[in-house]
């Protein structure tokens, strides 16, 4: 058994947070249909990497990576026979999942008004921007750029320097694992009360939601937040020092008296740790950056590798700087099955993103690839929505499925 | 929508945001802190600047919605009153090191005899197995081994972590909700419980995006590259973060159909003011491929761009590119969110009355769901606030070993 054996989800969500809330239930047993355009492919499946460098609808790692375990349908939705296999679909499903800009899911009638009158007890799920209402609701973007509307980018960086973003569309992993949640609440409540629901994420307040603190702070201090590099108010030293190697860093916690005298103990008591400036952690902390560099001189006598053994060692909270190479190397990701080989039909046996968590009763399943574009429109139109051959045949013919 | 659940929570800052989301959804979250309190409530930043345990301002951010206990577990009776409240509970969170519930007799096989149905989530900074299970760790360190921080930071120095609040661990609790709930689904269907067990490393992976393909299919290692875009099949970078008059905006400069959209009316408007040079006014952007621009057309496309944006607020830009269509948006400090007219008009804020302390404004529900609303509802609890609810009124322990619990530090 897996746990989420049953559950039925119609996926529209492209680009981050709406294809990472489904992935989660993916993994975990629902059947997923992920309905896409042939003619209009979403951004995924057209941006890099690409195999080989060579671009192709089927080529690209980025779509891949994301989308094991999923059914491929294509279907054109302005084609206007749609609404005969979007009704099946609709009819079949628990959960309409999407990411579009408001009023697109509307304008195909597949908006929760609209679905929940052919079934009441649907769920569906809108992440957006800004959300499905208010002044700004129709307003399309990516998270690439909303990460400075949410309040991070002003504050990661060094203090001398322009502000510099969190990698990627990071309100979109945010506002894709709080989508999860309540998605999986209301599939809950769903089951407990035969009722569906509406639901509505917006990136920007999901993403808000991971700076609670500093805006309490804000309202009650009245202190913005501010760029600290690597510092850390009750830490130090507290960075990531540079290493042996090209590009290569390791990171180091020191919080409590014993981590110190730990982290002493393990430059084998080196002479520059007895500086009585650095013996209390206020003293630590007024002269962080003469610490930070003779840390710094200590750990570039070593891999990345060696000084989290060394320091690990010695009870010290100490981290090699894992790059996309070491991620996939990484002994403790391995042994929790992070990442998924899996045979794919354009990129042969390709590394998908495995398990994220682990139920012992209901472990993850990671087990088919990222299906091809439309790799499953016969078998899901046929097998799953129990569609007649007569009636497949004539909307293949008519150009339904492009 | 949780109403009928009940939620132990036993965590300290590396979990205790589970609680919360789950509180948030309707669960009724009891806090099981040590007499001393959570250690985690001794960090900052702290009520008008006053280090306390009932003061700190992050323990308030995200311990909201739970009512709150001290409990001793490591004491015989005290774990007697321990797993009275798991008989009568759903779920457990907690996140002490691996093994040491197991020590005191009530790890997940001991707990599941008290209640077969119970669903214990742990959150640790590895996982219950594998070669590091034991290590030591910090929010940097897991950001850092999660690979988030390699890809954060201008190129000239170290990596960076994420400003703001530990982002590692709201990862995690966020994580072990979908988890939690995953295993409580499946218990609804099957009446069996189950352990449910969270890496933080592990939760922080997918947010390196797409950089592992970029490794596994072409052996193109992806670098942090300041505030400009990586990860571009052409190995360029793209400026992401642009100064403006006032602060900075920012905005991608796309290809295919997303460019043509964003890339003309951004041009025309530069137009419009005579700062659009030849070139970007010509471009056919229709057949602009973001996997072809080199560095040097890059650079090209940029410097006007920069110089119109220097000439404006981000105000004025915001709302110019909301007319426009152009995926342009401010970077926001803390006071610019709380006046974000879109979060008022959607009534996101709310003020959450904290006895002793006021009334805070904290962000509100993290989805507007329809069938039963996502809302905070109680303030964050004191230490052992509600002792005598829950242990005298609910559990019916009498008056005089009530005391005598106290007396002896179980509670």
């Amino acid at each position: 058994m897996k746990a989420l054996d049953g559950v039925k989800v119609i996926d529209f969500t492209w680009s981050m947070a709406g294809p990472l809330a489904v992935k989660l239930l993916a993994d975990y047993g629902a059947t997923i249909i992920h309905v896409e355009s042939a003619t209009h492919p979403e951004f995924f499946r057209v941006s890099g990497p690409y195999k080989d460098n060579v671009p192709g609808i089927d080529r690209s790692g980025y779509f891949a990576f994301f989308a094991a375990n999923k059914y491929s349908l294509t279907l054109n939705l302005n084609h206007p026979k749609a609404h005969k296999v979007t009704r099946r679909l609709i009819e079949w499903g628990d959960v309409i999942a999407d990411n579009f800009t408001p009023g697109v899911m509307a304008k195909w009638e597949l908006d929760y008004e609209h679905v929940r009158r052919i079934k009441p007890d649907i769920i569906t799920l809108s992440i957006s921007q800004m959300g499905q209402t208010g002044p700004l609701g129709k307003v399309s973007g990516t998270g690439t750029n909303l990460v400075g509307m949410a309040g991070f980018t002003a504050i990661t960086g060094w203090p001398d320097r322009e502000p510099v973003q969190p990698f990627g569309g990071y309100p979109d992993f945010i506002s894709g694992a709080l989508s999860a949640c309540s998605l999986m609440a209301a599939l809950i409540y769903r089951k407990q009360t035969g009722k569906g629901q509406m639901i509505d994420v917006s990136q920007l307040e999901a993403a808000t939601q991971f700076l609670t603190s500093s805006i309490l702070n804000y309202m009650v201090n009245n202190e913005e937040g501010m760029r600290k590099g690597n510092h850390c108010d009750y830490a130090a030293p507290n960075g990531v020092y540079p290493c042996q190697g090209d590009d290569r860093w390791c990171a180091i916690s020191v919080i409590t008296e014993e981590d110190w005298s730990n982290f002493c103990q393990a430059t084998g008591n080196a002479p520059w740790t007895k500086n009585q400036i650095f013996s209390s952690f206020s003293g630590r902390k007024k002269n962080e950056d003469e610490l930070d560099q003779l840390v710094a001189k200590w750990t570039a006598h070593f891999t990345a590798e060696e000084v989290m053994d060394i320091l690990q060692r010695y009870g010290v909270a100490a981290g090699v700087v894992n790059n996309s190479r070491d991620l996939i190397q990484d002994h403790q990701l391995i042994a929790r099955n992070t990442f998924c080989e899996l045979a794919h039909t354009e990129l042969g046996n390709y590394l998908h993103l495995g398990e994220l968590f682990r139920l012992s009763l209901t472990p993850a399943a990671v087990e088919r690839a990222a299906p091809c574009l439309g790799e499953h429109t016969e078998y899901v139109c046929r097998e799953l929505l129990n569609m007649p051959e007569k009636e497949f045949t004539e909307l293949l013919i008519d150009g339904v499925f492009e | 929508m949780l109403e009928r659940y009940r939620c132990l929570d036993l965590c300290d800052e590396k979990g205790f945001f589970a609680g919360k989301l789950l509180g948030d959804m309707g669960a009724d979250v009891i806090k099981v802190e040590r007499p001393s309190g959570d250690p985690s409530r001794m960090r900052g930043p702290f009520y008008r600047k006053k280090a306390h345990p009932e003061r700190s301002l992050y323990w308030l951010a995200f311990n909201v919605n739970k009512r709150g206990i001290s409990l001793n577990i490591e004491m015989p009776e005290g774990q007697d009153i321990f797993r009275r409240l798991v008989s009568t509970s759903d779920i457990v969170i907690e996140s002490f090191p691996p093994g040491y519930l197991d020590q005191l007799g009530l790890g997940y096989n001991n707990l599941k005899q008290v209640n077969p149905k119970l669903i214990l989530t742990s959150i640790t900074p590895f996982g219950q197995n594998g070669p590091y299970k034991d290590y030591k760790a910090s929010d940097l360190v897991l950001m850092s081994m999660g690979g988030i921080t390699w890809l954060i930071g201008d190129p000239d120095r170290p990596p960076v972590i994420v400003g703001g609040p530990p982002q590692a661990f709201l990862f995690a609790g966020t994580y072990a909700v979908i988890a939690t709930l995953t295993a409580l689904y499946y218990q609804e269907t099957s009446g069996e419980g189950q352990h449910v067990d969270v890496s933080i490393q592990q939760c922080l992976v997918p947010v390196t995006l797409n950089t592992i393909p970029h490794w596994t299919l072409n052996a193109n290692l992806v670098k942090r590259t300041g505030n400009r875009r990586a990860g571009l099949t052409s190995g360029a970078t793209q400026r992401q973060t642009w100064q403006c008059e006032d602060g900075y905006v920012t905005l991608t400069i796309y290809g295919g159909a997303r460019g043509v959209k964003t890339n003309r009316p951004l041009v025309q408007w530069m137009e419009e003011e005579r700062m659009a040079p030849d070139y970007l006014k010509e471009e056919d952007w229709a057949s602009f491929d973001l996997a072809k621009v080199t560095a040097e057309d890059w650079e090209a496309i940029e410097k006007p761009v920069a110089e119109f944006f220097l000439k404006h607020t981000r105000a004025e830009l915001f709302a110019g590119a909301l007319q426009r269509g152009l995926m342009l948006f401010p970077v926001y400090e803390l006071k610019d969110l709380l006046s974000d007219t879109q979060l008022k008009a959607r009534e996101f804020w709310v003020n959450v009355k904290h006895p002793g302390l006021g009334s805070i404004t904290y962000p509100g529900a993290f989805a507007k769901c329809s069938g039963a609303p996502v809302k905070i509802q109680r303030p964050a609890p004191a230490i052992g606030e509600h002792n005598s609810e829950i242990y005298r009124d609910e559990m019916g322990i009498p008056e005089e070993r009530f005391l005598s619990l106290r007396q002896s530090n179980v509670i």
